[in-house]
């Protein structure tokens, strides 16, 4: 099919996808009777005069579909609304702002969570049924058993604070940008990342143990074996490949529950990232935020998918071919 | 040898009936053998000490004299207005900060997580089954539009979606409901579509067609009883990916609103707290992860006593009378594993 | 446990005065395959019956015997209406049953019944015996309850199982135990024809005459027919009063069973019946065994003119250009008919395989 084909494919389909989404997004916020989304919008506490500003300024009182129209046509040109219970800011430049607190602490918290959850599941799989093995299966079983936010919560108590009363500030909440430096970039973010990796990686060390074993025990690995290679390069150089396909179609579908652990690590730890906004957003009803965080997500799990897929056809010859 | 010689012969093999032996249902069984595993037995006693607690709720709450939302400023806060510790002035797990009794709250707060998650797992085991089933069966056009479906909502981000019904309809019960619901019949329709489609190639399928059988008598008198097992399995873990679920839609303020004391948003109260008050946050967090870990203890041994030639999952588990090579030490695929998209997301 | 004899040889045959209960006209049934590409067509079709006519009276049991592949499990389950025909028409007494919606067809489901060949996949693994063998009586609504219960009982003693394993899984019998369910669950009805497709195959050969006299004991009783399909010809002799031989699709030869036996006119019999288990040593021995080289070419794409051509010690060129009609052969009685145009005569003694011309290679 040849790669451009299939990104093209891709992408345009991923563009109809977030089409979709905004536009069902849309239609859900707005769609609705004009008062009380401007009633929303401006706040139990708004006097007529502030609701009627609130709707002369965001065109309520229009019909919906010219409102739809105003809304695809500056959202194309990146004009995502004004953000009324953040001073008036746009929309985007809170994005601007605080995209990198999210992409920080989901860059970070995949790269943590892919490399244990291998490595475990790796050395589980080789050294099945031995104490690390069994170990590690009771650490996955209480990985998989806690919400992202319970963890988050108890590292604070039984890390931060102890560090922190102490002494130690190695260890922070908050964020702090990279132009500050590697490190105290990282200080802020270890903690998300921990908590976001440990129950992702519970998973994948589940995931991988159980591919990596189902494909140890297939043919080729016993060729390889006789052949007489070396154990680690049988694993590394032959079984790694093929255990992986199933741990990276795995990915393709976690990043929806990548997204909402991403945003659950935000509010425990305080990070100020867009998941945090939107969460925010709710109780202030603060709609072209929530609007602007809808298709952003969107983009991002068809960017990540597309990336997966991309992953894949590099692990599994079989895919390019078809 | 001719026909008839060998019918001679034959006359002794066949009709000594075999004595003795009980029918057994697949069902007895595997509760047999549910009942010698220790582990699956502990969690099962754990979780019904937990729902009678909670069915208790109102019970230990008139025994310490204190209601769920109910804030008891004088005895309740210190001094200087903050949490009290456990066993101070009869709060027998301590205060939050608004001085309501934390124990009575999470026992109460019990009822939501189980009620929540046994009702949702409820609804999208029925609704996942049904079309599952249905579509398997049918196959066609309509099939693959489900199918894509399926795919679409295991994909799908429930942030968003949480997000989004929440600003339009507000946080409440049912959204909760709803939501969860929602993210769980896929994963089990998915596997059970997937079992249709296999089982309706079977024999026993094309026999019950040629006695006249019509297809919905051959869906759920025929295939569905073969595909229980793994059903159950599904269902019993599906329960605490739901406890889960709807705490952290508490938690995020995205589920049931306060001051409903659920585990959820009990948590999110101690979030600012824990530095002065631990227990605020301990015991919520305990009675969380129990529940949780049960569950999955029982699933686990559920699908173990179903199918013993499955490797365990969660617990290290005793020594089975399998041999210790890597090769034959794989999963067999007999029930499925759960797949990680066949439970909402627990993150 | 029976203790009748082996079954005479029957006097009448297909086509004949008695009553004709299945009448099979040029039935087809072809496969499509479907191709690659964007949007999948239809590049192919496996022509698995490729016009057969045959009749099934009242009373008989009609032998059906062929390789695998040769079409014989897809015509019975043509005339079972299991699967749709491409063309053709099965009658059943008189009526017109192809291709009938389901409701239609039910009255006729409880006429025709099946055995099948799997005793392990035949019986649903999670149901108990009595409501396996109750099923018909549930479809067709025609007893409930403990009249259910009392017909299912008899069903099962009647088969030779003891009546009161009726709660019981398929699993806990063995393998001809589960034959007799089948057969209990298909005489649930009083069918009038019962299609059996190789329902001894997977038994031993000690079970596998338990069960054919059980089949042979129903008959005299009950008055049933069989179209009973095999591929061992010494079982088909024993239990037909007439046979049909199918080769890729077609019938080869059909008739009564001592006109085929002893007087096969078509090489492919020919050769099935030198490879068949001879009981006498010594007429064995004296044997000449034909073997036929290559295997069974495809049904998808099958040599042209005479199907078996490619196979045939006799095959000439005649035989890869023509077709050769189903027809009675000089010295055969009326109901024996023939495929082929070089029958093998009286005396003659085939030599082994090796021909290629005609076309396939084999």
């Amino acid at each position: 099919m040849g790669l451009t084909r299939f990104l093209i494919r891709r992408i345009l389909s991923g563009i109809v996808v977030l089409w979709v989404v905004s536009t069902a997004a849309f239609f859900l916020f707005f769609g609705r009777n004009p008062e009380i989304v401007a009633r929303q919008l401006a706040g139990r506490a708004a006097t007529t005069a502030i609701l009627q500003e609130v709707t002369r300024n965001l065109g309520l009182s229009q019909p919906i579909l010219t409102q739809y129209w105003h809304f695809l046509d500056r959202t194309v040109h990146g004009n995502l609304g004004l953000s009324y219970y953040n001073g008036g800011v746009t929309v985007a430049s809170i994005v601007g702002r605080d995209l990198p607190r999210t992409a920080s602490v989901l860059v970070g918290g995949v790269v943590l969570w892919l490399a244990v959850g291998l490595a475990v599941g790796i050395l589980s799989a080789t050294r099945a049924r031995s104490l690390f093995d069994r170990l590690a299966t009771v650490g996955v079983l209480v990985g998989l058993s806690m919400p992202t936010f319970v963890l988050g919560e108890i590292l604070l108590l039984a890390i931060y604070l102890p560090l922190n009363e102490n002494g130690y500030h190695f260890i922070n909440t908050g964020y702090v940008g990279l132009s500050s430096g590697f490190v105290p970039w990282a200080e802020a973010l270890i903690l998300p990342w921990i908590t976001l990796a440990t129950v992702q990686a519970a998973v994948y060390t589940r995931l991988s143990r159980g591919s990596l074993l189902d494909t140890l025990g297939e043919d080729y690995i016993r060729t390889a074996r006789a052949k007489g290679l070396s154990e680690r390069r049988v694993i590394y150089r032959h079984a790694l490949r093929g255990a992986l396909t199933p741990v990276v179609s795995q990915l393709g579908i976690d990043v929806g529950v990548l997204l909402g652990g991403v945003i659950v690590v935000e509010q425990v730890f305080g990070v100020g990232g867009l998941g945090q906004d939107a969460v925010g957003a709710i109780s202030n009803g603060d709609l072209p935020l929530i609007l602007a965080f809808v298709m952003l997500a969107a983009a991002f799990v068809v960017i990540a998918n597309i990336l997966v897929d991309l992953l894949y056809a590099v692990l599994d010859p079989r895919v390019r071919i078809s | 040898m001719s026909i008839s010689e060998i019918e001679f012969q034959a006359s002794t093999v066949e009709d000594a009936p075999a004595e003795g032996i009980q029918g057994r249902s697949q069902w007895a069984l595997t509760w047999r053998r549910l009942r010698r595993d220790k582990l699956a037995v502990a969690s099962m006693i754990v979780i019904v000490l937990i729902a009678a607690c909670a069915i208790a709720a109102p019970a230990f709450a008139a025994l310490v004299g204190h209601a769920p939302n109910t804030v008891y400023p004088n005895t309740g806060l210190s001094a200087s207005g903050g949490p009290v510790s456990p066993g101070t002035h009869g709060f027998f797990l301590g205060t939050d900060e608004l001085g309501r009794d934390l124990f009575v709250r999470i026992v109460y707060g019990a009822q939501i997580s189980l009620f929540v998650g046994i009702i949702t797992t409820l609804i999208a085991t029925v609704a996942g089954v049904s079309l599952g089933l249905i579509t398997g069966y049918f196959g066609g056009w309509v099939d693959g539009i489900l199918a894509r479906f399926i795919d679409s909502v295991l994909a799908f981000p429930y942030i968003v979606l949480a997000l989004s019904l929440a600003v339009v309809f507000g946080p409440s019960l049912p959204i909760v409901i709803g939501v969860i619901s929602f993210f769980s019949w896929a994963g089990i329709s998915r596997v059970v579509r997937g079992q249709a489609l296999s089982i309706k190639e079977r024999e026993y399928i094309e026999a019950a067609r040629s006695l006249g059988a019509g297809p919905w008598r051959i869906m759920f008198i025929d295939i569905l009883p073969n595909l229980l097992a793994p059903v159950l399995v599904l269902a019993t873990l599906s329960i605490p990916a739901a406890i889960t679920f709807e705490a952290t839609l508490d938690y995020l303020g995205l589920g049931v609103p306060p001051p409903t004391a659920t585990w959820g948003n009990i948590l999110s109260g101690a979030q600012s707290y824990y530095s002065v008050a631990w227990w605020y946050l301990v015991f919520p967090a305990l009675a969380l992860v129990i529940t949780t870990i049960a569950f999955n203890l029982l699933g686990d041994g559920v699908r173990d006593a179903m199918d013993p030639r499955t490797e365990r999952v969660f617990a290290a588990g005793r020594r089975k009378r399998k041999k210790r090579t890597p090769a034959t030490d794989t999963p067999t695929p007999q029930l499925p594993d759960p797949p990680r998209q066949a439970m909402p997301p627990t993150a | 446990m029976s203790e009748t004899l082996p079954r005479d040889t029957a006097t009448t045959g297909p086509g004949e005065t008695d009553d004709v209960l299945v009448r099979v006209s040029d039935l087809v049934k072809y496969f499509p395959v479907r191709g690659g590409g964007l949007i999948s067509r239809t590049v192919a079709h496996v022509q698995a019956v490729d016009g057969v006519s045959l009749t099934i009276g009242r009373g008989q049991t009609i032998g059906l015997v062929g390789e695998t592949g040769c079409g014989k499990s897809t015509l019975a389950r043509c005339i079972a209406g299991l699967i749709p025909t491409t063309s053709g028409t099965v009658t059943f007494e008189g009526h017109n049953i192809t291709n009938l919606p389901r409701r239609q067809m039910q009255p006729y489901r409880r006429e025709i019944q099946m055995i099948f060949q799997d005793p392990y996949g035949s019986l649903n693994p999670r149901r108990r015996v009595g409501s396996i063998i109750g099923d018909p009586f549930a479809v067709h609504k025609t007893a409930s309850g403990s009249k259910r219960k009392r017909a299912v009982q008899e069903l099962m003693e009647r088969v030779g199982l003891n009546p009161e394993h009726f709660n019981r899984y398929p699993a806990e019998f063995s393998g001809g135990q589960r034959q007799r369910i089948g057969v209990a669950r298909a005489l649930a009805l009083r069918p009038k024809l019962i299609i059996c497709d190789e329902p001894v195959s997977a038994l031993d050969v000690s079970i596998q005459a338990q069960v054919l006299n059980l089949l042979a004991d129903l008959q005299a009783d009950y008055g049933l027919s069989y179209l009973f399909i095999a591929h061992d010809l010494e079982v088909v002799r024993h239990v037909s009063d007439s046979v049909v031989v199918m080769y890729l699709g077609r019938i080869a030869e059909a008739g009564p069973k001592d006109p085929v036996y002893d007087a096969p006119r078509h090489p492919y019999t020919n050769a099935l019946l030198s490879a068949a288990p001879a009981a006498d040593p010594e007429a064995a021995a004296s044997r000449q065994r034909i073997i036929l080289t290559g295997d069974v070419p495809s049904p998808i794409n099958p040599p042209s003119g005479c199907r078996f051509h490619p196979r045939c010690p006799k095959a000439q060129e005649l035989c890869s250009q023509q077709d050769p009609p189903l027809e009675v052969k000089a010295g055969d009685p009326s109901t024996h008919v023939t495929a082929c145009h070089f029958p093998v005569q009286e005396g003659e003694v085939l030599a082994r395989s090796g021909r290629t011309s005609g076309g396939q290679p084999r």
